[in-house]
């Protein structure tokens, strides 16, 4: 087996058993990395030689006996992780120059474990989109099909994971943003619960939604990942003080008894075909294995796009403010400050971007408050109810990650709505905090990967990973990998 | 026409923290420039702010001491403008539930009255950075911006609009100024701008029920000016009725040079701050026990320690309102007393000659030279006749310049005050004997000259005899 097509728990094998060292193992993603990011484009920053020194790091800790899962795993992270010392750009232009002085808690984590960094992730410009087309840096493609979008905007995360560009990453999920490109691409991505990682250090786009995690290859890599970046923060006030629990060690529960909710919302008829077929597969599997289905409602789903699209551009339009070009990134030459502060963001933001900022000063605006942000937050409380009183009947819920496979690199770039509606089912869950995981399920028609959604209860990470596992074990999706 | 004006005001209060409201930073002042940042305070991308429960618990005390609500689950929001000093373009502070409401402060008018001033709000906020011009940008054109004021914490203290006249809003804004300084949460120092005041004024037809349209004055930075601008003011807006025109909303300028005010922006300028609640920050409970602890922890407040002081110690209402006028003054003077001295006796002598050296000298009553203690053991050595009244003064002014104990002074010096009668007559018999003349005088009936004679003793004496003595002696000497 290629050392790069490995797993976190085959590398970590290999490298305690002293067959491959850290800095062979990192040399051979950089190799797999320089072969296939002309046609996949998962990177915007690629950090050889700091890479290479961590590793030489690694080694010396294991040789010393010292060998955390992570030591030594060459892993690279969204553009939207501050990393000290590291161009750190957001997929924007308006940070193209900005060098960190801090890295994020999340990062500074998974480094202390030992872990290796590649680089940095392609992504949505500040997170905003569904296909990785908004980014600055140019749009990565699905390395299943390298005419399709990856999915976004952890695009670059879940193309990376695909093609075998890194063991695993960290991405963001705002409102599908790691589920929806782990979907498109084959792979497993979980969104924690909001409070579960800290956010400290990862460059804000909706605050109250924005959440840590991780896209890998398997679910015992997702289980392993997030118990080295889980827990609470001092540095973020909202990250929770919960005990964090041994996700790798209670992997194998079962899913016997385990009580699965299929929201009626969810299948609806404009499903497309092949990923019913998946979810009607899904659905058999778990049977098979002993759990039990019950029909849930989710009856408020339908305002769950808009909610969110007043919340998370409200939220961005205040944090996108400090891109000023007054302390840090794209200052544009000019003769006052009115017009350095109009010509800096007029050129260092995208147009998807400009397009949020304006949606959310408008959502804020006196006159406006009430009927658009105050609405959407009691929108999003009767959110919160539903899935309340769903999960009173229910351990986990089932449903499709997105509607469709990966669509075609430019098919939705000029309708912003149709694109909007690519993050329908995954678009809830960031409203009402709780975690999901997306994992492969299936293929399309077009031979595109296809994922299936495990919606868990607040904290209930350990329950989705174990159900994740379960069918893991029982199919052979994640074990197929995109031919580049 | 007769016009009656309305004030509200908007009190700044920089809290007396270590550090930010925000972040771990040091609060200090006059520091180097930037010297004092972090990732939080600088708006870097992807910090958050932290809440320093130091900030809560002065809040918490301010709102007690002026009898507001404390209010158990509060909000913090985000207020977005644009501006280089203001870090991530947006300044955290408090709008929809800020953590004190509806207090109030008994104010003292003119006649002796008392007057109640509701006080609509206390919020916490950050302050925003500082513009410097010129050097600190490199460029003797250019402009540079110092943060290490930003994400230091603020209260603002809003009134209801009760106040009506520059008087009253002084008087309120003192008085609001000794409770801020007395709990020790602010040093009150208006000129670094520690205490700054905003002024909502507008007027009204004496008589009428309907406010008029209000300006707000920005920047007054002491009791003068704060007395200064709103009278401008209200004759600036009586002028403009009268001649025919109307009031505008807007926000004016003081400008403490000219006393004037001036126009900085309309109410169609106006802001939209796009208020919301901060998504970084969790809604803040504060428990009643919280509230309770918090109450039993704070000190005697100006008007309870004025009532004790007329009650317990039988001072005189004007004698307590000067030794309240501050905590540590206050606490000299109960000291004082608490090391045996006389109560009126030791206040006399804070308002006298105390006060006198302080003010002559530029010293705070913290760092008084002379301690309270030694104040007690000079007054008793006048109680117990060792050294008179006069010699004391003589003897305090040692004690300010030398730090010495005054019975020290009062033995080095040879200060102790001559009581034997025999010394005494003795000094009588020589001035009777050289002043022959005058004693026929008064021995004829004019008794002014009887001033002379102690005068004569008293300095030959060289203030050291016992004026109650030379008086029984004299008398009794020149009646024959
Ligand atoms: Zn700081």
């Amino acid at each position: 087996m290629n050392i790069f097509d490995m797993t976190i728990h085959a590398l970590h094998a290999a490298l305690k058993g002293k067959r491959v060292s850290s800095v062979e193992a990192t040399t051979a993603m950089l190799e797999r990395i320089s072969s296939v990011e002309p046609q996949v484009g998962s990177f915007i920053t690629v950090t050889p030689e700091q890479a290479l020194a961590a590793a030489a790091a690694a080694d010396q800790r294991i040789a010393r006996g010292d060998c955390d899962l992570l030591t030594g795993i060459p892993l690279a992270i969204k553009d939207i992780f501050l990393t000290e010392g590291v161009r750190t750009t957001c997929g924007s232009r308006i940070l193209d120059n900005f060098i960190p002085p801090y890295s994020a808690t999340s990062w500074e984590m998974l480094r202390g474990c030992g872990a290796v960094l590649l680089g940095k992730l392609n992504q949505d410009e500040f997170a905003m989109g569904s296909s990785n087309e908004s980014s600055a840096y140019g749009t990565t493609r699905n390395p299943w099909n390298t005419d399709y979008i990856p999915g976004g905007s952890s695009g670059g995360s879940a193309a990376a994971v695909a093609a075998s560009e890194a063991v695993a990453t960290l991405g963001t999920d705002t409102g599908g943003s790691i589920r929806q490109p782990a979907s498109h691409c084959g792979c497993v991505g979980l969104k924690p619960t909001y409070g579960r990682v800290s956010r400290y250090g990862v460059i804000a786009y909706a605050s109250s939604l924005d959440q840590v995690g991780p896209l890998t290859r398997d679910v015992a890599d997702c289980a392993t990942m997030l118990g080295a970046i889980a827990g609470h923060d001092h540095k973020d006030s909202t990250s929770v003080d919960t005990p964090v629990p041994d996700y790798s060690s209670s992997l194998t529960h079962g899913v016997k008894g385990l009580k699965i909710g299929l929201p009626k919302e969810y299948f609806i008829s404009g499903l497309d075909a092949d990923v019913q077929v998946a979810m009607d597969a899904a659905i058999e599997t778990y049977r098979r294995l002993g759990a039990e289905f019950v029909d849930v409602s989710l009856p408020h789903t339908d305002y769950a796009v808009a909610t969110y699209y007043l919340i998370a551009t409200a939220e961005a339009s205040s944090n996108l403010a400090r891109y000023d070009g007054v302390r840090f990134g794209h200052r544009a030459e000019a003769e006052g400050l009115l017009e350095m502060y109009t010509k800096s963001r007029s050129e260092g933001f995208g147009v998807e971007v400009k397009r949020r900022i304006m949606l959310g000063t408008y959502a804020l605006s006196s006159g406006y408050y009430d009927a658009y942000y105050v609405k959407a937050q009691k929108v999003r409380t009767l959110i919160m109810n539903d899935f309340t009183t769903a999960f009173a009947d229910v351990d986990v819920m089932l449903t499709p990650v997105a509607p469709t496979a990966a669509f075609k690199i430019g098919e939705k770039v000029n309708d912003p709505l149709q694109m909007y509606l690519s993050d329908i089912f995954t678009i809830p869950v960031n409203l009402a905090g709780t975690c999901a995981m997306s994992l492969p399920a299936g293929f399309s028609a077009a031979g595109l990967p296809i994922g299936l959604q495990l919606i868990g209860k607040p904290f209930g990470e350990e329950t989705i990973l174990q159900a994740g596992y379960a069918f893991e074990q029982a199919t052979e999706w994640h074990t197929r990998k995109a031919t580049i | 026409m007769k016009y009656q004006p309305v004030i509200g005001l908007e009190v700044h209060v920089q809290l007396l923290t270590d550090t930010k409201i925000f972040c771990g930073c040091s609060t200090k002042f006059g520091s180097e420039p930037n010297s004092q940042t972090c990732p939080v305070c600088l708006g870097l991308p992807g910090a958050l702010p932290v809440l320093n429960k130091k900030v809560v618990e002065f809040a918490i005390k301010a709102g007690l001491s002026t009898n507001c609500s404390i209010t158990p689950r509060s909000i913090f929001a985000r207020k977005n403008y644009f501006y280089p000093d203001l870090p991530k373009g947006y300044q955290i502070s408090q709008f929809e539930d800020p953590i004190c409401q509806w207090g109030w402060l008994d104010i003292k008018v003119d006649d002796g009255e008392t007057k109640r001033i509701r006080i609509t709000r206390i919020h916490m906020e950050e302050d925003a950075g500082k513009l410097v011009h010129g050097e600190l940008s490199g460029r003797d054109d250019g402009s540079g911006v110092d943060l290490n004021r930003a994400c230091t914490p603020l209260l603002e203290v809003v009134s209801e609009p009760d106040l009506r006249s520059s008087d009253e809003a002084v008087s309120y804004l003192k008085q609001l100024h000794q409770i801020v300084t007395w709990l020790g949460i602010c040093d009150g120092n208006m000129e670094e701008g520690s205490f700054r005041c905003d002024a909502n004024v507008s007027v009204m037809p004496v008589g009428s029920s309907t406010f008029g349209t209000r300006a707000e004055i920005k920047n007054v930075n002491s009791f003068k000016f704060v007395k200064q601008a709103i009278e401008y003011e209200i004759q600036r807006q009586i002028d403009l009725i009268e001649d025919g025109g109307t009031v505008v909303q807007e926000t004016r300028l003081f400008d403490p040079n000219s006393g004037t005010t001036r126009s900085m922006r309309s109410k169609e300028e106006a802001h939209d701050y796009r208020y919301f609640p901060d998504p970084d920050l969790v809604p803040l409970v504060i428990s009643d026990q919280w509230v309770e602890r918090s109450r039993r922890e704070l000190p005697e407040l100006p008007e309870q320690r004025q009532q004790r002081f007329m009650n317990e110690l039988g001072l005189p209402l004007y004698d307590a309102e000067v030794l309240t006028a501050s905590r540590a003054l206050a606490d000299y003077f109960e000291a004082g007393v608490a090391a045996g001295g006389n109560a009126k006796t030791v206040g006399n002598w804070i308002m006298g000659e105390i006060t006198r050296a302080l003010n002559d000298t530029g010293t705070p009553i913290e760092s008084c030279p002379v301690s309270p203690g030694q104040l007690a053991e000079l007054l008793q050595l006048i109680d117990n006749s060792t050294i008179s009244g006069k010699i004391a003064k003589t003897v305090f002014d040692e004690m300010w310049k030398s730090g010495k104990a005054p019975q020290t002074i009062v033995e080095d010096q040879g200060l102790v005050q001559v009581s034997d009668s025999g010394a005494i007559e003795s000094i009588i018999n020589g001035i009777m004997a050289a002043n022959a003349g005058q004693v026929e005088d008064y021995r004829g009936g004019k008794e002014k000259v009887f001033g002379f004679f102690v005068g004569q003793v008293m300095k030959a004496s060289k203030g050291k005899a016992n004026p109650a003595v030379v008086n029984e002696l004299l008398l009794n000497k020149l009646k024959g």
